[in-house]
C-alpha cells in the first residue's frame, strides 16, 4: 500500500477546474515528480494535498487513513509536511529558529512550564536547538545559524524551508520548487540532497521547472496539463511521450527539447 | 408608525454623516493603505471654522467654503508633512502618525478656537416638516441631499474624469500605475485633499443638529471606522452602507431598546456581522495564494 | 558582552536595576507615584506587546481587561467583603475567561476587521462598567477599600513603587520565557506565516487565543494595581481612549520588544505629566511628538535605536 495516494481529487476557482480528477500516489523512498507547464495545477495540486484548499471532489489517503480536508496542522500530525513556491518563511526569526518551530510537534506543549521557563522547558529548548544545528548543516546552512532569514540569499531560504519541513520527521514531503532561483551549484546539492531524503525512508514529492533535475532524480513522474493528467511513468517514457512534448513545449520546442534533454 | 419612521430619519441623517467619515477612510486606504484615524478631525474643522467664521461675520456660504479650504489645506499638511515622510513605515506605525496628527489638532483647535460647544442656526429654518406623522428637520434633508450629491459627485469624478481614472489606478495596483506614468505621490495627497473636503462638508451640514466642539472627531473617526469595516475595507458602497446602517442602529437601538446602550447595540450587530462574514457585508472572500 | 545582552535574563535583569536604581534617584514622593504608574502601564503593554508584537494580532479592547481588573478590586471587596488579592486574582481570572471565550471567534479575523471587533468588544465593556451605577458607581466611578497584608495596611508612594516595580520584573521575567519557549516560536511563526505555521503542526486558532488570554490577565493585573494604587476607579480605565493609548505605548516603544514597552510606557505616562506645564498647548506637543517619533524611529524606539547602535559599531 502506498504512503501516499490521491484519487480522482478536484477544485475549481470561479469555474475554471485547476485541478480535474487528478490521482497519483507515492512511495515511501522513492522521488515522485510532478511537472507541467505554467499554471497547469501543480501548486494547487499541492495545497489541495497538504490541506490548504479543501477539495471540491476526490480523496486523499495518507498511510491508509482517510484525510481528504483535513487541517495541515493536522495532515502535520499524521505525517505530512511540505515546502512552498513563494517562500514561507519565518522572516523575523533566526535560520535556527525557522528550523526549531518545525520541531513544534515533537515538543511538549505544556503552557505553565513555558511560562516558567521550567528545567524541562530549557532542556527542550537546547534539544530542539541541537536538532536544528544539525539540520542546518545537512541542508549547508550551518554558518546561518544566527543569521535572521530577512537577511538570507533567496536561494539559503529554500533551503531553510527544506530544513523546517525536515525537522517535523515527516513520511510524505512534499517540495514545491526547491531549485527555482538556484544557481547550479546549489541546484546540484538540492538534487542531493532529495535524494538522501528519500534514502532517509521519506515519499518525496517534487513539483520542479528544473527537467535535469526532475529527470535524474525522480522514480515515477506525472505530468500535468491544464489540471489534468496527461502522462505518468518513468522519467523515460515521459521524455519520449509525445503529447508531453507537445503539451509541455509547443510543437516547436519538441526539437529543442530533444537536444536539451538527451 | 410615526414613531419608526422619526427613527428612520434621524437614523438615516447620523448615518449619512458616518457614511462620509466612512467614505473618507475609503479613499485615503484605498490610495494609500493608511488608516487615517484623524478623519474625524476633518468633520471637526469644517463645523468650527463655519462656526467661528460666521460669528466674525462672514456670511455662511463664503464661511462654508473657507471652512472647506481649511480643512484641505490640513489634509494636504497632514500628507505632505507627517505620511510622505514616513513612507515605507509598516501601517501600525502610520495608524499611530494619524492617531498623534489627531490629537494635534485637537489640541490646535483647542488655541484656535475654544473648548465649548457649538452650534449653527439651521439653514432652512427649525420649523419641523410633518411627515407621515413624524417631525423632520429640514436640516435632515440639507445632510441627506448634501451626503447624496457628494456621492455623486464623486462617483462622477471617479468614472469620467482622467484624475479620477488615475486615483482608481493607483488603487488598483500602485506599482502598476506608477509604471504607466502616474504620480502616485500626487494622486495620494489628492485622497487626502478630497477626503478632508468631504469631512468638512459633513462637519458643516450636521452642526446645526448635533452641535460641534474641539473633541467631536474621535468619536466619529470610531463611528466612521466601524462603519467601513462593517461594509468592508476598501469598497466605497460599503461605506456608505455601512455608515448609514451604524447611523440606523444607533437610532433604533436608542429608540426601542435602551439609550444608554446605543452604541453597544452598533458594535453587538458589528461583531455579529463580522463573525458570519470576515470580510465585510461587500468584502470578497480571498483565497490565499501560496 | 553581545552574549550577555542575549540572554534570556538579560531583559528583566535590565528592568529590575532599573526599579532598583530609580528608587535612589527620584527626588519625591510625587516622582515615585508617577514611576509606579509607569511600571503599571508598562505591565499591562508588555502583554498586549506579547500579543502585538510577537503574534502579531492587534487589540483595540485591551482597556475593557484593563478596567475589568481594576473594577474586579473596587467592586468585590465592597459587595462580597473579598480581600484585594483574591479580588485581584479573581478579575484576571474572568478576565482569562472572557478572553477565552470571544478569542476563537474574534482571532479568526484579521488585520483591520480584528482591530475593529476588538474595539467593539472593548467598548461593550467600557459601557456596562460606565451604565451599571448599582455596581460600579457609574461615570463618577467608585473607591477602592485600602488593601491590608498581615495587619499591615499597604500604602505610601514608596511601598507601591516596590510593588509594581517587582510586579513588572515578574511580567517582564515571563515574558521573556514565553517568547524563548515553543509556545513564543509558535507565536512568532504565525505572524510571519500562517500557512507554514499551519504546516509546521501548529493548531494557529488555539495559539492565537492562549496569547489572547496571557494578554487578557496581564491588563488585568495591571488594572487592579491602579485601583488600589489610586484607591480609587474611574470608567475612563476601560474607555476605548485608554486601548488606543496602550496600543500607542507598544509601537512607540517597539513591537516585539519587552524593553520597548517599558519605554513606551515611560513616555506616554511622563511626557503628558511635563507636558502640563504648556497649559493649553500640552495635546498640541503630545501628538506633534507621537508623530515625530514615528517618523525617525519607525520600528519603535527601542529597535530602532538598538538597529542604529549595532550600524555605528560595525
Amino acid at each position: 500500500m502506498s504512503i501516499l495516494s490521491v484519487q480522482d481529487i478536484g477544485i475549481a476557482f470561479g469555474g475554471v477546474r485547476a485541478v480535474d480528477n487528478v490521482s497519483f500516489s507515492a512511495e515511501t523512498g522513492q522521488v515522485f515528480s510532478i511537472i507541467g507547464p505554467n499554471g497547469a495545477g501543480k501548486t494547487t495540486l499541492f495545497n489541495l494535498v497538504s490541506g490548504v484548499y479543501q477539495p471540491k471532489s476526490g480523496q486523499v489517503r495518507l498511510d491508509g487513513e482517510a484525510v481528504t480536508a483535513l487541517e495541515p496542522n493536522r495532515l502535520a500530525e499524521r505525517g505530512l509536511s511540505r515546502t512552498f513556491q513563494n517562500l514561507q518563511v519565518f522572516f523575523r526569526m533566526t535560520a535556527r529558529e525557522n528550523v526549531m518551530v518545525g520541531r513544534h510537534l515533537k515538543e511538549s506543549r505544556g503552557l505553565l512550564a513555558h511560562l516558567l521557563a521550567l528545567p524541562s522547558t530549557l532542556r527542550q529548548n537546547r534539544e530542539s536547538a541541537e536538532i536544528a544545528d544539525t539540520l542546518l548543516s545537512r541542508v549547508g546552512l550551518a554558518d546561518y545559524a544566527d543569521t535572521l532569514a530577512s537577511s538570507m540569499p533567496y536561494g539559503a531560504l529554500k533551503r531553510l524551508e527544506i530544513a523546517r519541513a525536515l525537522a517535523a520527521e515527516p513520511k510524505v514531503l512534499l517540495l514545491d520548487e526547491p531549485a527555482a532561483g538556484c544557481n547550479p551549484v546549489e541546484t546540484e546539492e538540492i538534487e542531493k540532497l532529495i535524494r538522501t531524503i528519500a534514502d532517509d525512508g521519506v515519499a518525496v514529492v517534487l513539483v520542479e521547472h528544473d527537467m535535469k533535475l526532475v529527470m535524474r532524480s525522480s522514480d515515477r513522474v506525472l505530468v500535468l496539463d491544464q489540471g489534468r493528467v496527461l502522462a505518468e511513468g518513468k522519467g523515460a517514457e515521459i521524455r519520449s511521450n509525445p503529447k508531453v512534448i507537445e503539451a509541455y513545449l509547443g510543437t516547436h520546442g519538441t526539437r529543442e527539447a530533444n537536444l536539451a534533454l538527451n | 408608525m410615526a414613531e419608526f419612521l422619526q427613527f428612520c430619519v434621524s437614523g438615516l441623517t447620523v448615518g449619512a454623516v458616518y457614511a462620509l467619515v466612512a467614505l473618507g477612510f475609503t479613499i485615503i486606504y484605498n490610495a494609500s493603505d493608511v488608516v487615517n484615524f484623524a478623519q474625524g478631525e476633518f468633520v471637526m474643522i469644517g463645523g468650527m471654522a463655519t462656526v467661528f467664521l460666521t460669528a466674525a461675520g462672514v456670511p455662511l456660504p463664503l464661511a462654508a467654503l473657507i471652512a472647506i479650504a481649511a480643512a484641505m489645506v490640513v489634509g494636504l499638511a497632514l500628507h505632505r508633512l507627517a505620511i510622505e515622510p514616513a513612507r515605507g513605515a509598516s501601517p501600525v506605525t502610520l495608524i499611530i502618525i494619524t492617531i498623534g496628527a489627531s490629537i494635534f489638532l485637537r489640541g490646535l483647535a483647542q488655541v484656535v478656537f475654544d473648548r465649548q460647544f457649538h452650534s449653527l442656526p439651521s439653514f432652512s429654518g427649525d420649523t419641523p416638516i410633518q411627515f407621515g406623522g413624524a417631525a423632520i428637520l429640514p436640516q435632515s434633508f440639507w445632510v441627506l441631499a448634501g451626503a447624496g450629491i457628494i456621492v455623486l459627485a464623486l462617483w462622477a469624478f471617479f468614472n469620467r474624469t482622467l484624475l479620477g481614472k488615475a486615483v482608481l489606478a493607483t488603487a488598483a495596483n500602485r506599482l502598476a500605475a506608477r509604471l504607466v506614468g502616474i504620480n502616485t505621490s500626487f494622486v495620494v495627497g489628492f485622497s487626502f485633499v478630497v477626503s478632508a473636503a468631504i469631512g468638512a462638508i459633513a462637519g458643516i451640514l450636521v452642526t446645526p443638529i448635533t452641535l460641534t466642539s474641539y473633541d467631536i472627531g474621535t468619536l466619529l473617526a470610531l463611528k466612521g471606522f466601524a462603519a467601513a469595516m462593517l461594509g468592508g475595507m476598501g469598497n466605497p458602497l460599503g461605506a456608505i452602507v455601512g455608515g448609514l446602517a451604524v447611523g440606523l442602529l444607533e437610532a433604533f437601538g436608542a429608540g426601542y431598546l435602551s439609550s444608554t446602550y446605543k452604541d453597544a447595540i452598533a458594535f453587538i450587530v458589528i461583531l455579529g456581522v463580522l463573525f458570519v462574514m470576515p470580510g465585510g457585508l461587500f468584502g470578497r472572500a480571498s483565497v490565499e495564494r501560496v | 558582552m553581545q552574549a550577555l545582552f542575549s540572554h534570556r535574563l538579560a531583559v528583566p535583569l535590565v528592568i529590575a536595576a532599573l526599579v532598583v536604581a530609580l528608587s535612589f534617584a527620584l527626588p519625591s514622593s510625587f516622582y515615585l507615584r508617577v514611576a509606579a504608574l509607569v511600571w503599571i502601564s508598562a505591565l499591562a503593554v508588555i502583554g498586549l506587546n506579547l500579543l502585538m508584537g510577537y503574534a502579531g494580532q492587534v487589540s483595540l479592547g485591551h482597556a475593557g481587561f484593563f478596567g475589568l481588573g481594576a473594577y474586579a478590586v473596587a467592586v468585590l471587596p465592597a459587595q462580597f467583603s473579598l480581600h484585594p488579592l483574591l479580588a485581584a486574582l479573581a478579575g484576571a481570572l474572568v478576565c482569562g475567561l472572557i478572553a477565552f471565550a470571544v478569542g476563537r471567534p474574534i482571532l479568526k479575523l484579521k488585520g483591520h476587521y480584528l482591530a475593529v471587533a476588538t474595539l467593539g468588544f472593548g467598548i461593550l465593556i467600557a459601557m456596562a462598567i460606565s451604565n451599571e451605577s448599582w455596581l460600579t458607581g457609574g461615570p463618577d466611578g467608585m473607591p477602592v477599600s485600602r488593601m491590608t497584608l498581615f495587619g499591615w495596611r499597604v500604602r505610601g508612594a514608596e511601598t507601591w513603587y516596590w510593588i509594581t516595580g517587582g510586579l513588572l520584573v515578574v511580567g517582564a521575567w515571563i515574558a521573556v520565557n514565553l517568547v524563548a519557549s515553543p509556545t513564543g516560536r509558535a507565536l512568532r511563526a504565525l505572524h510571519d506565516s500562517e500557512v507554514a505555521a499551519r504546516v509546521a503542526g501548529i493548531d494557529v486558532a488555539r495559539y492565537k487565543v492562549r496569547v489572547f488570554v496571557i494578554s487578557a490577565v496581564y491588563a488585568s493585573v495591571a488594572g487592579s494595581s491602579l485601583a488600589l494604587v489610586n484607591g480609587f476607579v474611574t470608567p475612563e480605565t476601560a474607555n476605548f481612549l485608554h486601548s488606543i493609548e496602550l496600543v500607542t505605548m507598544v509601537v512607540v516603544g517597539g513591537m516585539g520588544s519587552i524593553l520597548g514597552s517599558v519605554a513606551g510606557a515611560a513616555i506616554l505616562v511622563v511626557l503628558p505629566q511635563l507636558l502640563t506645564t504648556f497649559h493649553e498647548y500640552e495635546h498640541m506637543l503630545l501628538g506633534l511628538m507621537m508623530m515625530v517619533i514615528m517618523i525617525v524611529l519607525r520600528s519603535g524606539i527601542v529597535p530602532s535605536l538598538a538597529a542604529l547602535f549595532q550600524r555605528r559599531r560595525k
